[in-house]
């Protein structure tokens, strides 16, 4: 194996011939710019995104879901914008946590809303019940389309979403779905750093589906506040302001709570940090 | 007031001599044996209303929707062929889903009339199509606030605070006329509304009927168009059937399956 970062786990020129940069630098310029070179791969688009949100956590509890999203726009290492709101309701029965790609978002915003509109002309008059209308599951797969499709194109929507909500019986519903198409479900949900850092700490309270009715809503509540605590101390891109929404399943309710800051945090340990910027005596 | 075509009517887009098309005309003719859909505007909002024959002791009650939505501010009820009313809508939700889409902001509802209008209109350019049968009542809040209009098949368009179409039209415009629009509250226009739609149910007292009613207002349904709730819509048929009542008429509406 080439040991060089930029070649590991490449097989070597020798055997497989020189890589086709083309792959990897496919972009978005047109290609009437320069002439259209014959090329054994079609026009790809594969972005890189350039605004961007972070994790987004989700837990199920024995009467619903608690899901969380920071507020934070990050441009690379620039800490744009901190009015981001990523938790998006869809409908009665729906929250929608997006990450990754701010300008991607929008699009899903714009998308999703299309749906709720479309779906509500048909739904008479009972579009205040629980039975009416776009339940999580049908947005769920709906968004899963897109993104599949989206990727098979080699043109991504560059997001990873979790989707929280009621299904068709009232019950509750937590399913993830990203970039590449991927869908999955699980009681404990996160994108990002969140998935790195908040899963195992989500999983030590639910382990499976079994341990969701041992979960009451209050220690739920207090599970996703330590999760963002101890994301906006080890993500570089996050933020201490987030909004929550905490659904529940007996009262068809969806809670939404915005400007959230994350509380009780020891920041001593800067002080005696050597090596950046200056010493705080 | 019918005059004879005498030839001029048989295509559509053909001027006469004294330059009517008569096949919008006749498009009006069945309007105006339809059953009776009225709108009323109020200072915050809009009520729509519609008299729907029942023509099957088949059909179920309260389904078979009659009153559309376009996008979620918009509503739109009309009188005459249902099914010109209904292609009619799906171009105005199309229109409106393209103005959102382009500047991501709901369609105001006089720029959505004016494409509506428009597209009515078109379909009295050519013989290889004939006219849209139904006068459409639109309503709607945006940021200007309330707004009501109808559309005729035509394709002109009026702004109105009231307006009635179908056959007990006459009966309703003149009881709307009587109303104080200015200072009316939408819940007691929704009242009125139902209180109408029975009166004007006299030119039809022979079909039963089911009395369709929603509502736009910025205070009880946050600028949503939204059918009227069923406690308020059992309040406005007790209110009908009483005022009915005292009008000393009727052997007043058959049965209405209201309870869904």
């Amino acid at each position: 194996m080439n040991h060089d970062p930029f070649h590991w786990g490449r097989p070597s020129d020798a055997t497989y011939g020189p890589y086709n940069h083309q792959i990897a630098h496919a972009s978005n310029v047109n290609p009437m710019a320069r002439q259209q070179q014959q090329s054994d791969f079609p026009t790809m688009h594969t972005q890189r995104p350039m605004m961007t949100g972070t994790s987004v956590l989700a837990i199920k509890y024995q009467d619903g879901i608690v899901i969380a999203a920071d507020n934070m726009g990050s441009y690379g290492s620039l800490m744009k914008l901190d009015n981001v709101e990523r938790l998006l309701k869809v409908g009665q029965s729906t929250i929608v946590g997006i990450s990754g790609d701010l300008s991607d978002l929008q699009a899903i915003q714009r998308i999703l809303n299309d749906l709720e509109i479309d779906e509500a002309y048909d739904a008479g008059d009972d579009e205040d019940t629980i039975a009416a209308g776009l339940k999580a599951n049908h947005v769920h797969e709906y968004l899963t389309r897109i993104l599949y499709n989206r990727r098979s194109k080699m043109d991504p929507l560059w997001n990873a979403c979790v989707v929280a909500g009621f299904d068709d019986e009232g019950k509750s519903f937590l399913k993830y779905v990203d970039l590449l198409g991927v869908a999955f479900a699980s009681p404990t949900l996160a994108t990002g750093f969140g998935a790195h850092l908040a899963i195992p700490l989500l999983r030590q309270r639910v382990d499976s589906e079994a341990d969701v009715k041992n979960l009451t809503k209050a220690d739920a509540i207090q599970l996703i506040k330590d999760c963002m605590k101890v994301l906006f101390y080890r993500d570089a891109r996050s933020l201490d302001k987030y909004s929550m929404a905490v659904l529940s399943e007996s009262d068809h309710k969806v809670e939404f709570h915005k400007n959230v800051k994350v509380e009780d945090m020891k920041w001593g340990f800067a002080k005696g940090i050597k090596g950046y910027g200056m010493p705080q005596l | 007031m019918t005059s004879i075509g005498t030839g001029y009517d048989l295509s559509n887009s053909i001027f006469s001599p004294d330059g009517r098309n008569f096949q919008v005309e006749y498009a009006s003719k069945a309007v105006e044996n339809a059953g009776t859909s009225l709108g009323i505007r109020t200072k915050d909002g809009i009520v729509l209303a519609t008299e729907k024959i029942i023509t099957s002791k088949l059909l179920v009650p309260n389904k078979n929707k009659r009153i559309q939505t376009i996008d979620r501010h918009v509503g739109v009820v009309y009188s005459g062929l249902i099914p010109d009313g209904r292609h009619f809508v799906n171009r105005g939700r199309d229109e409106a889903e393209s103005f959102r889409s382009l500047y991501k902001e709901p369609i105001g509802i006089p720029g959505l009339l004016d494409r509506l209008g428009y597209y009515v209109q078109a379909y009295t350019c050519y013989n290889s199509v004939r006219p849209f049968g139904i006068n459409a009542i639109v309503g709607g809040i945006d940021d200007d606030g309330p707004h009501l209009y109808m559309v005729e098949p035509s394709g002109v368009y009026w702004g109105y605070y009231a307006a009635a179409a179908g056959k007990g039209r006459q009966t309703a415009k003149a009881e709307l006329e009587k109303l104080d629009l200015t200072t009316i509250s939408t819940r007691d226009a929704v009242k009125e509304a139902a209180r109408i739609i029975y009166l004007a149910h006299e030119d039809n007292k022979d079909k039963e009927f089911e009395l369709e009613l929603t509502w736009i207002s910025k205070e009880e349904t946050n600028g949503l168009h939204k059918f009227v709730p069923k406690d308020l819509l059992e309040e406005a048929i007790k209110y009908a059937e009483e005022e009915g009542d005292d009008d000393g008429s009727s052997d007043s509406s058959s049965d209405e399956e209201m309870d869904d």
